[in-house]
């Protein structure tokens, strides 16, 4: 039967091996692997305001982006596709709180063009990134004629 | 209670039952506005009342950690706290932390990180509560007479925690890695070193309510912790499959996390086993309620529905929706609250004197919560397993979906009702026992907790 000490070494020792591993994952996935995914080169001065707006405005408080987030307002992740600059940037400058049709409302964050123009820079660079076939492309067969 | 100053865990529990409180007030209002109420948009938008709901459960379960700390250690290491002044120091520190950050929160001042939203100002606060915290517990550990197994993993647990936030204060330009570090925290928190708190409070309360041996109960401990880490690390993969980060995490991820039931199914088995060895009658079934039923109900809710949805072909569906919510409420339910209410429910008479276990209102407390919530579960999984069908199979737009599943948002309302009502009764409790004495310092033979 196993004794203290053997349970003791199955968990640091397994604790240990595992840690090992994760961190050697980790080096080659942010060193070698994400920089090309997420076309690290393509990240400028205004994708990085755009980051930082969409975190000081917690937009990842309604929104999902990359899949993460809350799931009160609409998936970020190819906004830029699905809606394009024109519109992301109406609301974003609204001084009104925008509606959707669920008539939720939208904090009024009354950005100005510049603000909303780093907004269209990240959401861009999202859109671009390789996500492993993410977000899903709806099934064809349950398609209506 | 042993230790005059195990009082001071006291204090961390009252905090904590408040700020559970105000939790569901918060998640109160989440839920009526998912159902098109959202009549407080202009005061407490609902990403406020997010993060706000988010980092209140953060804050009330350390709280509630720190307490049992602060209620455990003393009795394992056979020593005072070395200093019970700086451990209220510690306290009204946190909670002025907590409450300046959600104060910031209301007026937009944030990080916009899920579950990480404090600002970075205040961060550099909680690393100072924390050390402070780490210090006393620690010290007390070092000057005590007797280093258990017990107190060493819950300790150890408390450590990482403390080093595991600081992946989340890097600054990163990247939404990846900003993203994938952003895990290091919450996840390897809690499918980490919070399983390691969880396991050291578990062992604690089985020695004590069971009166099983302890070094049987410390053994499996290691075991059980030993498989959380084998399984919980690499398991942090199921966060990276859709997030920029290389395929190859899509199967170590998948496979890590499919193991991942099995820490929460021993710990399961262990705490049923141990119940069913005792050859004690405790007194204190409603501790032993909150025990058993946390290791069983995390089984369920992150061991079993977390499995569910981390298979890669299941999460690329089911990735971002309220899937995620249903397993979290859940998880976070059975594997940390409970096991906090644990902890409360065998202090509470030990440090008052009073003796208030196994009135209507403990068990109630019980039995409505755990109902409410299996019941929120169970409404967050049709309005996730719905929105997953109509916006990402047939994919229709984000917020025709939510007008559909808007009805079951009332389904939730009333069980989070329920549920509400066995938390009001739980507090009820707390509050009735009244504070802790001195009068309830005993010594080890008066310890008759136990009774054939």
């Amino acid at each position: 039967m196993l004794s203290k000490e053997q349970a003791r070494f199955f968990f640091l020792g397994g604790t240990f091996v595992v840690s090992v591993v994760f961190l050697a994952m980790t080096w080659h996935s942010i060193v070698k692997e994400i920089p090309k995914q997420t076309h690290e080169e393509n990240i400028t001065p205004e994708v990085i305001a755009g980051k930082r707006l969409f975190d000081e405005n917690n937009c990842m408080g309604c929104h999902t982006i990359l899949g993460e987030g809350a799931y009160y307002a609409p998936e970020l992740t190819k906004v830029y596709e699905r809606k394009g600059e024109g519109y992301i940037k109406a609301v974003l400058m609204s001084p009104v709180a925008w509606r959707g049709a669920a008539q939720r409302k939208m904090v009024a964050y009354e950005m100005t063009e510049e603000e909303a123009n780093n907004m269209v820079a990240f959401f861009k660079w999202v859109n671009e990134m390789d996500l492993n076939g993410f977000p899903p492309e709806p099934d064809e067969s349950l398609q209506p004629d | 209670m042993r230790y005059k100053s195990q009082k001071v865990a006291y204090w961390f529990f009252a905090l904590s039952m408040l700020l559970l409180t105000l939790q569901i007030t918060y998640g109160f209002i989440m839920g009526f506005a998912h159902m098109g109420f959202d009549g407080l948009h202009d005061f407490i938008p609902f990403n406020a009342a997010r993060a706000t709901h988010n980092n209140l459960l953060v804050v009330w379960l350390l709280s509630g950690f720190m307490g049992a700390a602060y209620y455990i250690i003393p009795e394992e290491s056979k020593h005072e706290l070395i200093s019970v002044k700086l451990a209220y120091v510690q306290l009204i520190s946190l909670a002025v932390v907590g409450v300046t950050a959600i104060i910031g929160f209301h007026l937009n001042w944030w990080e916009g990180r899920k579950f990480l939203e404090i600002p970075r100002e205040l961060d550099f606060l909680v690393v100072i509560n924390v050390l402070l915290f780490l210090g006393l517990i620690i010290g007390t550990l070092y000057k005590g007479s007797q280093k258990t197994t017990t107190s060493l993993v819950l300790t150890m647990g408390l450590f990482f925690a403390a080093i595991l936030y600081l992946p989340g204060m890097i600054w990163f330009d990247s939404q990846t890695l900003d993203s994938f570090f952003r895990w290091y925290v919450v996840h390897l928190w809690v499918e980490g070193v919070w399983e390691l708190i969880m396991g050291g409070i578990l062992a604690y309360l089985l020695i004590k309510l069971t009166g099983v041996d302890r070094e049987v109960i410390e053994k499996w401990l290691y075991v059980i912790v030993g498989l959380t880490f084998l399984s919980g690390v690499l398991g942090t993969g199921h966060h990276y499959y859709y997030i920029g980060a290389p395929k190859y995490w899509l199967i170590v991820g998948g496979i890590f996390s499919a193991l991942e039931p099995l820490a929460f199914l021993a710990m399961a088995l262990f705490a049923i086993n141990m119940y069913r060895k005792s050859g004690r009658s405790h007194p204190n079934k409603s501790a032993l309620y909150w025990t058993i039923g946390s290791a069983v109900m995390s089984f369920v809710g992150a061991g079993l529905l977390g499995a569910a949805h981390t298979l890669p072909q299941v999460n690329l569906y089911t990735h971002g929706t309220l899937v995620t919510a249903m397993h979290g409420h859940l998880a976070f339910w059975g594997a940390y609250a409970m096991m906090v209410l644990a902890i409360i429910s065998y202090a509470l008479p030990n440090l008052t004197g009073r003796k208030l276990y196994d009135n209507a209102a403990s068990m109630y407390a019980f039995w409505l919560s755990n109902i409410g919530m299996v019941c929120m579960t169970c409404a967050f999984a049709v309005a996730g397993i719905a929105q997953v069908y109509m916006e990402r199979k047939i994919g229709l737009d984000f917020m025709q979906v939510q007008q559909e599943i808007e009805v079951h948002f009332f389904g939730l309302v009333l069980a989070a009702t329920l549920f509400t009502i066995g938390i009001c009764l739980f507090i009820y409790n707390f509050v009735k026992y009244g504070q802790p004495t001195d009068e309830a310092l005993i010594t080890d033979t008066e310890q008759g907790e136990v009774m054939a």
